[in-house]
């Protein structure tokens, strides 16, 4: 109904657009008056008049119409029944009156369900009337009124581009307003989790196991022995420590050939190797983390296990050292596409300055372009970073998902990342502290990665005021 | 006045230049004496500054540019195979057209050239030649006391001539000089003029510019390029006074370029 309408409302547009233009113009030189703005904009004023009320109608109607029939039906139900129903109860009722409406009702079928039925699809068919009406009423009126506007003095070019700054404010408010939405969500269910949990205990406990504070009731009172273990249960220190660990091995292997690529790319390639390298190396930037994860946990974990029986040396088949391996080659084309923009920032002129000094090329990157690029470096390591601790999929694969203190990169290890994933799936009791540690793990790795982020920006910013 | 035999440091012959298709020269044939200024005039995209840099082979760095014909510097082509850039530019100085400090100290920016060629045995050595390389390029009694600041925060006119002394301070034979005074102000300007009438003491100037009057002022000999061509050289005075190209005479009384 709604896309008939919708579809409706798109075909009186466009008759609208071509009415309004039309009309100024015929307005114009039958009274060699100038108008105030160019023909078209009488269109999308003509046209936008035409829409918005009446797609604002179709808005608030499908919005409302479930809650009012809801309401008067359930009200309706509460005085014939005449018995006090509890709120489940009347939310059941009312699911098996939609579903008889909808001639998907099996099993037995109660007097007030069909009853209810057959209010339902008569207060339906009413609203969608109503709501017919409504639309014509609203596209009838602001036709009218923008038709009598177009006669006048009015300045139709900034009605028009106020509209289209309301609609793209309105945009740019939701994107801001679901970021909020977001983090608070997140700090809602945290604080929650740090009620049971003592904030302390998360972020300097040394073992997790959530598992063990699985099934519990919720109001129940707990034992001494069980707090305890609780408190035990959340200390996310290994998981921090895991993190790092598997990022900074990614780093170890996605700064140095991700920057002496960059410095490549920016300083010596030549036009043409330019044109196919940076498209190349950006392909690995492309690839799905996923790919990247299978990689790391069905060829690279296993090559290092063979490899280091061989060796005579003890590597389990899922390691901190796989993970961050791949995903280290997985950051390379960030690092070196952003290390390639920076120095490529670097004016010429510096460059020339410090050849016609007879420096060679390779004294000049050393001694001038880097030092000059070095804090938009830093800056996009501190991004590759961020990545590297908010990466998913590659550790969820690779790492393992014993929470192990280590730093032997040969064992299994854990991350943020992989422990929420692990706790999220499969069936979850709201309420626990199991799945509350998850938004609490959430929020740690957001704040971290927000953190290295504002830093990497100021770093770069710095560096651009420089230059420009 | 001109009686002493002057002595011809660098000697092009039938130098053309090609960016990729398009020639930017046509087979210029220059003379330019020793310790003497030698200013380019001419109008905008006539190639003054691609034969300033062809002298240091700079245009090197540009991927299409091809050079044709030959420089000799001190009777020796410097486009020739056996000849090493590093040791070319060591000689050849320059100056370009926009200061280019380098993002380090004013220290650090005089001394990066003589770091690089290994001149200054101790830290006194390299601080003697800091400072007389400010000293000649008039810019040590601004500074003195602020070696450690960073070259970027000065003035345009002190940054141009901190880039001066950079150039002087691996003691090059000749200096080439890309519109040196364009950024800057007429005080800064008169100043730099000094200074290269100070230096040609020392050195061999090239200088491009577009300021007829610093043309007048600042050189020994002129050569006017128009369209990729050198249309004439010679002495400044005569060619200010009596030039003998119509062309050439029109330029320099503002008729056109
Ligand atoms: N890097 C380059 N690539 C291609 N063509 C170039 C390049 N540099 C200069 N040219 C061309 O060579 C010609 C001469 O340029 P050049 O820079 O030598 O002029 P100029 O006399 O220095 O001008 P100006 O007084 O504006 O500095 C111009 O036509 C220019 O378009
Ligand atoms: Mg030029």
């Amino acid at each position: 109904m709604n896309s008939i309408l919708l579809f409706v409302l798109l075909i009186l547009c466009i008759f609208s657009f071509y009415y309004g233009q039309s009309r100024i113009k015929k307005i114009s030189s039958a009274s060699a008056i100038t108008v105030k703005s160019l023909p078209h904009f009488y269109g999308y004023y003509q046209a936008l008049w035409c829409a918005l009320p009446a797609f604002l109608v179709i808005v608030f109607w499908s919005i409302l119409e479930p809650i009012v029939v809801k309401n008067l039906i359930l009200n309706q139900i509460q005085s014939t029944t005449l018995q006090e129903l509890s709120k489940n109860e009347l939310t059941l009722l009312y699911s098996q009156i939609v579903s008889l409406a909808g001639n998907n009702f099996s099993g037995n079928i109660t007097e007030a369900v069909k009853q209810g039925a057959f209010s339902y699809k008569n207060f339906l068919s009413i609203s969608q009337s109503s709501k017919i009406v409504l639309f014509l009423c609203a596209v009838i009126a602001a036709t009218l009124f923008a038709h009598s506007k177009i006669n006048n003095n009015v300045h139709a070019r900034e009605g028009v581009e106020k509209i289209f700054i309301i609609i793209l404010f309105l945009s740019a408010t939701a994107a801001i307003l679901t970021t909020v939405g977001i983090i608070f969500a997140l700090l809602f269910e945290t604080l929650k989790f740090f009620k049971t949990i003592n904030i302390f205990d998360f972020m300097f406990g040394l073992s997790w196991s959530p598992q063990r504070a699985f099934v519990r009731d919720a109001g129940a009172v707990l034992t001494a022995a069980q707090v305890q273990d609780l408190k035990d249960a959340f200390g996310a220190v290994p998981l921090f420590a895991g993190t790092a660990f598997i990022a900074f091995i990614a780093m170890c292997v996605a700064v140095p050939i991700g920057l002496f690529s960059g410095i490549y790319l920016a300083e010596y390639a030549s036009f043409k190797q330019r044109k196919w390298g940076k498209p190349i190396i950006e392909i690995l930037a492309g690839i799905p983390t996923v790919v990247y994860g299978f990689f790391a946990a069905l060829t690279v974990g296993p090559f290092f296990k063979v490899l280091g029986n061989s060796l005579g040396v003890e590597v389990s088949s899922e390691s901190a050292l796989a993970a961050g391996l791949v995903m280290g080659v997985m950051i390379i084309p960030f690092v070196s596409s952003l290390s390639d923009d920076v120095i490529n920032a670097v004016p010429q002129s510096l460059r020339e300055g410090s050849l016609a000094l007879g420096a060679t090329h390779s004294e000049t990157i050393k001694k001038v372009v880097f030092p000059a690029a070095l804090p938009g470096i830093v800056g996009s390591i501190l991004l590759a970073v961020s990545r590297a601790v908010g990466e998913t999929m590659i550790v969820v694969m690779a790492a393992g998902l014993a929470a192990n203190l280590t730093i032997n990169p040969l064992e299994a290890t854990t991350t943020i990342t992989t422990q929420i994933v692990m706790i999220l799936v499969g069936d979850q009791e709201f309420t626990s502290p199991k799945t509350q540690s998850a938004f609490a793990l959430g929020l740690t790795l957001f704040c971290l990665t927000l953190i290295l982020n504002f830093i990497a920006l100021r770093f770069v910013k710095k560096y651009r005021e420089k230059y420009e | 006045m001109d009686v002493i035999m002057n002595e011809e440091k660098i000697i092009a012959k039938d130098v053309s230049v090609f960016y990729g298709e398009k020639q930017a020269l046509f087979d210029v044939n220059l003379s330019i004496d020793k310790n003497k200024v030698t200013s380019l005039i001419g109008p905008s995209g006539c190639g003054k500054s691609t034969f300033i840099r062809c002298i240091n082979r700079m245009n090197d760095v540009i991927d299409i540019c091809k050079v044709q014909g030959a420089i000799e510097i001190n009777g020796h082509n410097i486009y020739d195979k056996s000849v090493d850039v590093v040791k070319l530019r060591e000689k050849v100085g320059m100056v370009f057209q926009k200061p280019n400090p380098f993002p380090k100290s004013i220290y650090d920016n005089v001394a990066y050239g003589p770091t690089i060629h290994g001149l200054a045995n101790n830290k006194t050595d390299m601080d003697q030649i800091v400072e007389n390389s400010l000293k000649k390029a008039a810019l040590w009694e601004e500074v003195k006391d602020r070696l450690n600041d960073a070259g970027t925060g000065l003035s345009g006119g002190q940054q141009q001539r901190l880039c001066i002394a950079r150039a002087i301070s691996i003691n090059p034979e000749v200096i080439l000089m890309d519109e040196p005074c364009s950024a800057l102000d007429p005080i800064a300007t008169a100043k730099i003029e000094d200074l290269i009438g100070e230096l040609k003491e020392t050195f061999t100037i090239v200088i491009v510019t577009h300021s007829m009057s610093q043309a007048a002022r600042v050189s020994q000999k002129t050569g006017f390029f128009h369209l990729g061509k050198l249309i004439e050289f010679d002495s400044t005075d005569k060619i200010f006074k009596n030039p003998s190209n119509s062309m050439t005479q029109d330029y320099i009384t503002g008729r056109f370029g």
